[in-house]
């Protein structure tokens, strides 16, 4: 999958699309909090937003995560959502309490501020599994 | 932080999870000791976490995950039961991984970070089915020990990608059922809290639709459970696997599932009558299941199908009890998936050490091994004895605690059941001893003593060796430990 099968009115699309669809996805994890939507969802936008890029342009786009970046994009993004988890117990609260943040905001904001943490993580975990599975799907088309 | 020990169970090897591929890249080693550690500091916050319910009048240490009280929010419970099977599973796991050691060593070092994080991401799974006390978290963590366990049974080769892709297939379906079965009972209800889904499920009126919901969950969690006739999956999962994964997989996640329905039976639907008729139903599969795992076993000419096979026999002594609901049987039962799980973990950390070293596993091919590999034809042989039943390892008391249940309820199919497969058990496991130990070509010269590492070693003989002492001290256990786990309605 080095060559994209992109023909001009695809590339046309595409260029149209891109920035809308990662403002979408970046817009479905902010508010997730209040709204349909969330890490995972956004997550998947923005991943389906790489995946069309290179699905048109291949390689060429420089779009390319390689899988050791992603892998680490997976870990990180789970590690923020445990290391957010893990904030509560070290001051105080329960497990994935937000509320015993230490911020200087009012408690309904140190909430959202917390869960848009663990919502940006999950997002990241999320972005870096959907490349690593279309990488191996690839690969696998690649060696047949 | 001592009080967030319920949640700690969980998180620790999940975050490990996460952890060790990073670490991985760059030196697989230290992938491994992190693993080793984190499953260690698992094992020890469970141990902790169990001492500190056992010495509590009630029993009952609830943890609310994020501040949200239950039944809004998700609730982690420590009780006898499941802080028991959680030291259970800690232990194994970390028996497990010490064991994979030596056989990682000859695998690929890129590989090795992977193969760690599946494991912990495995092993947090089934802790948090243990530990959770809300039954849609459980499902999601069926699901992650579920996938973590496709992935590392699958690494065995082309026959164990194959037969893994069936466990696949029939583990979805199974996980399906049980969320099937859960969205009737939180329709009915409006909760998904195990505790408060009991109060609520008792006030309601009595409908098809719960009946539904109850049998769809019964069917899925049995189907993970291995319970006959829905087995069909286990014997070729646990054959082609790598030795560390069987090792692990066939001793807990069996048991685990069993917990489950255990845990859903007669905690959350004891009052309800399809509760009732599902324990009839899984009473005689179990009774079936002890008679044609123990049969089938009994065909196999590789030693890990006759293991295999046997487990399907062993998780219908496990239901069995649980069926028979007496205070009796369900000790039995209790004891029972501690005691398969040490013994089961035992012969198949054994069996695959010997097939690592020598390439061997069929019956006829351990001929003459014990003078090879003296010390792990001693463990096997001490967890197949106890297997059989025989005193005074763990597997006589448990299989006696059961047949004495099997008599005060007078199910004599069972107890003929019951009789029946020791027999069966006793001649497929001695003719496997026979051939370690006196089976040998005599003409020809001893072959050169060589026994496991010492890394798969030490694990394979800790776990006889606990197998031999509950069985000597197994009265404690039983009075502070499993009749304390019995359900309120039934003690």
């Amino acid at each position: 999958m080095n060559s994209g099968f992109g023909s001009p009115a695809l590339d046309a699309a595409s260029r149209l699309m891109t920035p809308f669809m990662l403002m979408f996805g970046a817009y479905v994890v902010v508010y997730g909090h209040d709204s349909p939507g969330g890490g995972f969802q956004g997550g998947v936008i923005i991943a389906a937003c790489l995946i069309l890029v290179r699905l048109v342009r291949g390689r060429a786009a420089g779009w390319v995560m390689p899988p050791e970046v992603a892998v680490v994009l997976l870990c990180t993004g789970a590690g923020i959502f445990a290391g957010v988890g893990l904030l509560g117990p070290i001051f105080g609260g329960h497990f994935l309490d937000y509320s015993a943040l230490p911020l200087p905001l009012a408690p309904a904001e140190v909430r959202a501020a917390g869960s848009l943490a663990v919502e940006i993580g999950v997002a990241l975990a999320v972005t870096g599994v959907l490349e690593l599975i279309f990488d191996v799907l690839v690969e696998a088309r690649d060696d047949a | 932080m001592s009080e967030h020990l319920p949640v700690l169970i969980v998180v620790v090897p999940l975050s490990a999870a996460f952890v060790v591929p990073l670490l991985g890249r760059r030196s697989s080693g230290a992938a491994h000791i992190v693993t080793l550690g984190a499953l260690a500091a698992t094992l020890v916050a469970a141990s902790v976490a169990l001492a500190r319910v056992l010495r509590t009048a009630d029993g009952v240490w609830r943890y609310e995950l994020g501040g949200w009280a239950p039944p809004w929010g998700i609730e982690y419970v420590l009780d006898p039961l499941s802080g028991g099977m959680s030291v259970l599973v800690a232990g194994l796991a970390l028996a497990a991984a010490i064991y994979a050691g030596p056989y990682l060593r000859t695998a690929d070092p890129d590989r090795i970070g992977l193969f760690d994080s599946l494991y912990l991401l495995l092993v947090a799974g089934l802790l948090g089915i243990v530990v959770t006390g809300d039954l849609f978290n459980l499902y999601v963590f069926l699901e992650i020990s579920a996938i973590a366990a496709y992935a590392l049974l699958s690494t065995g080769g082309d026959r164990a990608a194959v037969a893994t892709f069936r466990y696949l297939l029939v583990g979805t379906v199974a996980a399906s059922c049980y969320l099937l079965g859960i969205g009737y009972l939180y329709a009915l209800t409006g909760t998904l809290n195990m505790a408060d889904l009991s109060v609520r499920l008792a006030a309601a009126d009595e409908s098809t639709a719960t009946a539904v919901g109850v049998g769809l969950i019964v069917i899925g969690l049995a189907i993970k459970a291995a319970v006959f006739p829905f087995h069909g999956w286990l014997p070729d999962a646990y054959t082609y696997a790598p030795p560390p994964v069987t090792g692990f997989v066939a001793a807990v996640m069996t048991k685990v599932s069993a917990y489950a329905l255990y845990r859903v039976l007669y905690f959350v639907l004891g009052a309800e009558p399809a509760a009732a008729s599902a324990l009839v139903f899984l009473g005689w599969a179990g009774v079936a299941a002890i008679v044609a795992g123990s049969w089938l076993a009994l065909a196999q000419s590789d030693v890990r199908r006759m293991l295999a096979y046997s487990s399907v026999g062993q998780m219908g002594y496990i239901i069995f009890g649980f069926s028979l609901g007496s205070p009796i049987a369900i000790v039995g039962a209790l004891f029972h998936v501690l005691n398969h799980a040490l013994m089961k973990g035992c012969l198949f950390l054994v069996t695959g050490g010997i097939r690592w070293r020598t390439g061997v596993s069929s019956v006829a091919g351990f001929a003459g091994l014990g003078r090879r590999l003296p010390l792990s034809a001693t463990a096997f042989a001490l967890a197949a004895v106890s297997m059989v039943g025989l005193p005074p390892t763990a597997g006589f008391f448990s299989k006696w605690y059961l047949l004495l249940g099997a008599f005060e309820a007078e199910a004599w199919v069972g107890v003929a059941a019951l009789v029946g497969s020791s027999w069966l058990s006793a001649i497929y496991f001695f003719r496997v001893l026979e051939r370690l130990f006196v089976g040998a070509d005599e003409t020809t010269p001893a072959p050169e003593r060589r026994d496991l590492p010492f890394g798969m070693l030490a694990p394979a003989l800790a776990l006889a060796v606990v197998v031999l002492l509950l069985g000597l001290f197994h009265q404690p256990v039983v009075t502070h430990l499993l009749e304390r786990a019995l359900p309120p309605t039934v003690s």
